[in-house]
């Protein structure tokens, strides 16, 4: 399968590279930058903004490097005075349809754009100002996104994510020529669309033209406030990507600098979301197990198989616009964000003798679409709204730098407590698998009293990034009371990535699955790669973030939800049992169907 | 006939598709003079596209029209053959006829005055185009003619 070598010069430099190689990457292997705006290593090649021309020998026009692959004895340029006048009036031709108040932009210092406007030192516009007035609308109707169509450069990058990683297409390219705008059907408000409000877009979007409603006064305001007591609750995902926006390289495992700069920024408790994890597979692991035996024993036909996982807001509004049908097969769990402001504005308000009231609840995620979750009507169930305001681990790089805090250099800490306990099985809930691991790691044990047949209970065939999934695991001589589990093959399936859930639920709806449980993550490679993680998210740098995960899991000293004590204890003093009562009313929510269309 | 009705009768004949969707929305602007969102709806649906996809496609085409049209859409040449050759004149005298302006459509809903790109008939410019008929070589009192004729149709 040896793919042919192709021998080419860039800049009179000689380079082999595989056949179908673009001359983007033939440079890159010689170090060379070309400058790129709608090309983006997740997505399928555009060649709409031409910023990343070259000069071909013997071409009569200038070629987009990230659209042409190379050929045997070619010979480019990537920096020639055409080349670079080229892209100069590129650069400048873009930002004259461009609303470019950089000083006011979400995305100023962390913009392509802009980047591209400092490096060529762009200076008094050459060009006409063409901004659309009515462009210069912002729509902030999703709790979740902003879109300013006065900062889009139609790209692209969102309209084929939302396409190819998500399925979805809430977004369109709509008109045309200078007209061109993406838009929503019929240019309604995004939150009134089937918007999953997953925030891929946002994480690709070379500038401010999609970026996060940013909560960031907001939780400052609470933190100077006397009167508030602020609990800060962080997501498995964000302890292995926070550094990246802070100078560290991707992979880079920051829990503890993380836990001491929020306690620095003035939280009055910084607890964990992975507590919360682990209580998911308390609830959810045994929901599973009932579920199963109300469906193989008692033959009840309200127990609906294949039961699919529910902490991914994403996904939860995903599947209600694009199979309300299926919308009995999720778990009732909330998510361990909701879990976790449920519990802390009932249990652990009581237990510090604070009013829930007083209590502002913070989340970090790496999730954009968290922040609609927390706003859901289903989500008040202390009697208050259970999370106040959800931070992406973007926006708390920001707050950390604007602290003047060196990230770098502080002293690591360890998370308060109650609420801030986890084992191994709740970090891995940060990727695509995790939390199939960590139930199956539960699960198995209660019905057979032993560990997970897998060495160092490290369930290989549920980790990677492949798209979907699935597994197979042989339930042998369980405790007498599982025996209807006696030789079940216990069949999963796991996708990430809401264009793969996409095809599971077809699979699901014309029957020809048949699984009993499925994990879906709505980001691709799960909250590791999700809407609020710094920008830029790659391929590699996922896998990066992957890794890190599991040898943070690798090196807990529990690694088993049911083991973590506070959660034993939650049990003991407060919930009673998983499924109780209690967590009915607390941890255990319905979902509504929406409008696809 | 109902809208969801006509698109399934257009689905059905034109298949379902992506290639469809050109032939489907083209069919209902004949039926209904435009595409409502309820039109594109059941074609998204039928198509199993994107709301938004179908949108896009129908706002690409200046002939796909997305807001109420009158019965009769008359669209005269705004490029530059036909501009130096007297469209505005033509333009004017529509205006004063019907009482409405470029963009508009009468009370009785019977005409929606528009402009187009060019039409391909620049050498017989000035141009308009009344539905899927073309009218070359027009003049004011000529074109009062032809708008006098179409009003007096049911
Ligand atoms: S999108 Fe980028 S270039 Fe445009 S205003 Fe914002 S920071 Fe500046
Ligand atoms: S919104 Fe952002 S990603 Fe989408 S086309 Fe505009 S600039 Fe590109
Ligand atoms: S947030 Fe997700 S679903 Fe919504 S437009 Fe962006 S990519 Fe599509
Ligand atoms: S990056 Fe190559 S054309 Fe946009
Ligand atoms: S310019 Fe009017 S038809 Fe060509």
């Amino acid at each position: 399968m040896n793919k042919y070598l192709v021998n080419l010069k860039v800049n009179n430099m000689p380079v082999s590279v595989e056949e179908g190689t673009t001359i983007l990457d033939a440079a890159k292997k010689l170090n060379l930058r070309i400058p790129t705006l709608c090309n983006h290593p997740d997505l399928s090649v555009a060649g709409n903004c031409r910023v990343c021309v070259v000069e071909i020998k013997g071409a009569r026009l200038l070629a987009a490097s990230c659209a042409t692959p190379v050929s045997e004895g070619m010979e480019v340029f990537t920096n020639s005075e055409k080349v670079r006048i080229a892209r100069k009036h590129i650069v400048e031709l873009l930002l004259s349809e461009h609303n470019a108040d950089c000083t006011k932009c979400f995305k100023n210092g962390n913009c392509e754009l802009q980047d591209l406007a400092s490096e060529y030192r762009i200076g008094d516009h050459v060009f006409l100002d063409l901004v659309k007035p009515a462009h210069k609308i912002q729509d902030i109707s999703s709790p979740s996104i902003v879109k300013d169509d006065s900062k889009c450069i139609r790209c692209q990058r969102c309209v084929r994510t939302c396409h190819e990683l998500q399925g979805i297409s809430a977004l369109a390219v709509t008109n045309k020529g200078d007209h061109q705008k993406i838009s929503t059907f019929l240019n309604k408000p995004l939150n009134d669309v089937v918007c999953s409000a997953c925030g891929q877009c946002i994480n690709r979007c070379p500038t401010g033209a999609l970026t996060e409603r940013n909560y960031i006064e907001e939780v400052w305001k609470a933190i100077y406030d006397p009167t508030k007591f602020v609990v800060v609750q962080t997501a498995p995902a964000t302890r292995v990507a926070l550094g990246e926006d802070l100078g560290l390289p991707p992979g880079e495992r920051v829990t503890g600098h993380m836990v001491s700069a929020l306690k620095k920024l003035g939280f009055n408790k910084v607890l964990d979301t992975d507590f919360t994890a682990d209580l998911t597979i308390m609830e959810e692991g045994t929901e599973l197990l009932t579920r199963l035996k109300r469906a193989l024993v008692d033959k009840d036909e309200t127990a609906i198989l294949p039961m699919m996982t529910s902490c991914s807001p994403g996904w939860i509004k995903f599947q209600e616009h694009m199979y309300p049908e299926l919308l009995n097969n999720l778990s009732t769990c909330k998510s361990p964000q909701q879990m976790f402001g449920a519990l802390a504005k009932t249990y652990y308000a009581e237990k510090i003798n604070i009013k829930a009231q007083d209590m502002v609840v913070v989340s970090i995620m790496p999730c954009v679409a968290k922040k609609f979750e927390c706003e859901r009507s289903e989500m008040r169930d202390s009697g208050y709204q259970d999370v106040d305001y959800v931070l992406t681990t973007r926006e708390l790089a920001m707050m950390i730098k604007q602290a003047g805090i060196d990230f770098g250099k502080i002293e690591e800490e360890h998370y308060d407590s109650i609420l801030g306990e986890s084992t191994g099985a709740a970090v891995i809930f940060g990727a695509t698998g995790g939390v199939m691991e960590a139930a199956l790691r539960t699960a198995y044990e209660i019905v057979t009293g032993r560990e997970v047949p897998f060495t160092n209970l490290n369930i290989q065939p549920v980790r990677g990034m492949d798209g979907i999934k699935e597994a197979s695991i042989k339930i042998k001589n369980v405790k007498p009371e599982w025996s209807f589990l006696e030789g079940v093959d216990l069949n999963v399936a796991i996708a990430h990535g809401l264009a793969n859930a996409r095809q599971l639920m077809e699979k699901v709806k014309s029957g020809e699955a048949n699984y009993h449980f499925i994990e879906i993550m709505g980001c691709p490679g799960g909250c590791l790669g999700g809407g609020g993680q710094p920008i830029p998210t790659s391929p590699e740098i996922r896998k990066k973030r992957a890794e890190a995960i599991y040898s943070e899991d690798a090196g807990m000293p529990l690694r088993k939800s049911h083991e973590n004590p506070e959660v034993i204890e939650v049990y003991s003093k407060f919930l009673g049992e998983p499924l109780g009562h209690k967590s009915h009313d607390l941890l255990h929510t319905h979902y509504k169907p929406r409008k696809r269309y | 006939m109902t809208t969801e009705l006509l698109v399934k009768e257009l689905v059905e004949k034109n298949g379902r598709c992506r290639n469809s969707l050109m032939p489907i929305l083209q069919g209902i602007v004949q039926k209904e003079h435009y595409l409502s969102e309820e039109a594109m709806l059941s074609v998204a649906k039928e198509l199993d596209l994107s709301a938004a996809d179908v949108y896009g496609t129908a706002s690409f085409y200046t002939f796909l029209d997305t807001v109420p049209r009158g019965k009769n859409v008359i669209r005269v040449c705004k490029t530059i053959t036909c501009h130096m050759k007297g469209r505005e004149e033509i333009i004017e005298a529509i205006s004063n006829h019907l009482k409405i302006k470029v963009g508009e459509t009468t009370h009785d809903k019977k005409f929606t005055l528009l402009t187009a790109n060019c039409l391909g008939w620049c050498h017989k410019g000035p141009v308009m185009l009344i539905n899927d008929e073309v009218y070359p070589e027009l003049t004011p009192a000529k074109t009062v003619e032809i708008l006098e004729k179409y009003g007096k149709e049911q």
